[in-house]
């Protein structure tokens, strides 16, 4: 299994979505709340040099916001 | 080949999307969310029925409805609707992923915010520049920000902000705030605002991320606000270009009171079209009435 670490906050819409996404094929992730982690938000500002939610690290693989066709690749996720 | 395609997953869509399954239509609905603009409203407390609720709570009460309807096929990812093509035995829809056909079509692709068009505005999106505060306010915890705007989605935003920035600095290029009354008492009496009227913003300035904007007031000097976040909340452009039927002159599309189009078998319902109130239980209402049209258009062919 990946190693994935979703970061997030409740209130982005998007962020519920890319969770439900990876729910439905069953793959296991970190959720990071970066609304209450202010060393994880910088963490994640680091990586992927943009304060926009969500990110999802994929195995150290940086993805912005909920990019179907770049999880799809990585994940090997085929419709 | 579907009876009814639903472009939009926003109050008009889902609901739309409600009334065609009930009516046992084969449908498909795509989005690139799910909730829309209601969904990014923090408080929702003009829905009927709800006193209270968040726009991310009513957004997945919408959801959990839409769900009962195991028949409407509903792509959870996002998708978005490219180009709408007339075909002889009704329609084709090309969008980032696939093409669809079907026999009627439901617009309800509401409005994307609209870019201010200054300098550096592009480079530092998602460096500071946010369309969002929703979204992304809790990134700013502690952080000096502006907000661009000065109507209810700025003061929305405003009000996001105050939970976790230091400093919220409104640049209005209007001389008052405009909008529900009790937000704007709220904020006007809130000592981290500062709201800087007649505004004009010039440019948002930084090397990684954003560290400043300037402004001018009046045609006056340009002024420099050192800031580390900035909120464009100018207000929405219809997401309309995808289809090719009569737009008024912001682009938004002509519908009567059937939510019919100019195109025989293309409805319309919510922000996207030129009705002239953009409300949560107004798009919702119209998608009831666009799906009914709908229906109708079906039985007759
Ligand atoms: C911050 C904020 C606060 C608000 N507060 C309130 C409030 O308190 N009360 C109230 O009544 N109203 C409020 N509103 C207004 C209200 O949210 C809107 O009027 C309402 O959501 C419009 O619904 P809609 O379904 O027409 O469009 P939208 O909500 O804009 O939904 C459009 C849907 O279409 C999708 N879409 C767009 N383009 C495409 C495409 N090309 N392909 C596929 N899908 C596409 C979008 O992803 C979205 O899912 C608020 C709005 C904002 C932004």
């Amino acid at each position: 299994m990946p190693k994935i670490i979703v970061y997030s906050t409740p209130t982005c819409p998007y962020c519920h979505m890319v969770k439900d996404y990876l729910k439905k094929f069953n793959f296991a992730f970190e959720d990071v709340d970066v609304s209450v982690d202010e060393a994880r938000a910088q963490e994640m500002i680091d990586k992927s040099g943009q304060m926009g939610v969500p990110v999802l690290d994929i195995d150290g693989k940086i993805i912005v916001g909920f990019n179907r066709a770049e999880i799809d690749k990585t994940l090997g996720i085929k419709k | 080949m579907y009876d009814v395609i639903v472009i939009g997953a926003g109050p008009a869509g889902i609901t739309a999307a409600i009334y065609c399954a009930r009516a046992r239509l084969k449908t498909l609905v795509l989005s690139k969310n799910i909730g829309g603009q209601a969904a990014l409203s923090s408080d929702v407390e003009n829905y009927t029925g709800y006193q209270f609720v968040t726009g991310a709570e009513l957004a997945q009460k919408f959801h959990s409805h839409l769900d009962e309807f195991p028949q409407v096929e509903h792509h959870e990812a996002p998708e978005e609707a490219e180009k709408l093509k007339k075909t002889r035995k009704g329609f084709i829809l090309e969008t980032d992923a696939d093409r669809y056909e079907a026999r009627a079509v439901i617009i309800c692709s509401g409005a994307n915010p609209r870019p201010l068009g200054v300098a550096g505005e592009k480079k530092l999106r998602n460096k500071g520049v946010s369309y969002c505060a929703t979204c992304d306010a809790p990134l700013f915890k502690g952080k000096d920000v502006a907000v661009i705007g000065g109507g209810n989605s700025a003061m929305d935003a405003v009000m996001r902000l105050l939970k976790y920035a230091g400093k919220v600095f409104v640049l209005n290029v209007n001389p008052e705030l405009k909008g529900d009354e009790l937000l704007k008492e709220k904020i006007l009496a809130e000592p981290r605002v500062q709201v800087v009227p007649n505004a004009r913003t010039v440019a948002i300035l930084g090397k990684k991320s954003v560290e400043a904007i300037t402004y001018s007031q009046k045609g006056g000097p340009e002024r420099k606000l050192p800031v580390q976040g900035v909120f464009v909340e100018i207000g929405w452009t219809p997401a309309t270009e995808f289809a090719d039927v009569e737009k008024n002159k912001w682009n938004e599309i002509k519908v009567n009171l059937a939510c019919e189009t100019s195109a025989e078998g293309v409805f319309a319902a919510g922000d996207c079209t030129d009705v002239p109130e953009k409300q949560i239980i107004v798009a919702a209402g119209m998608g009831a009435v666009a799906a009914l049209s709908a229906i109708k258009y079906l039985s007759r062919k």
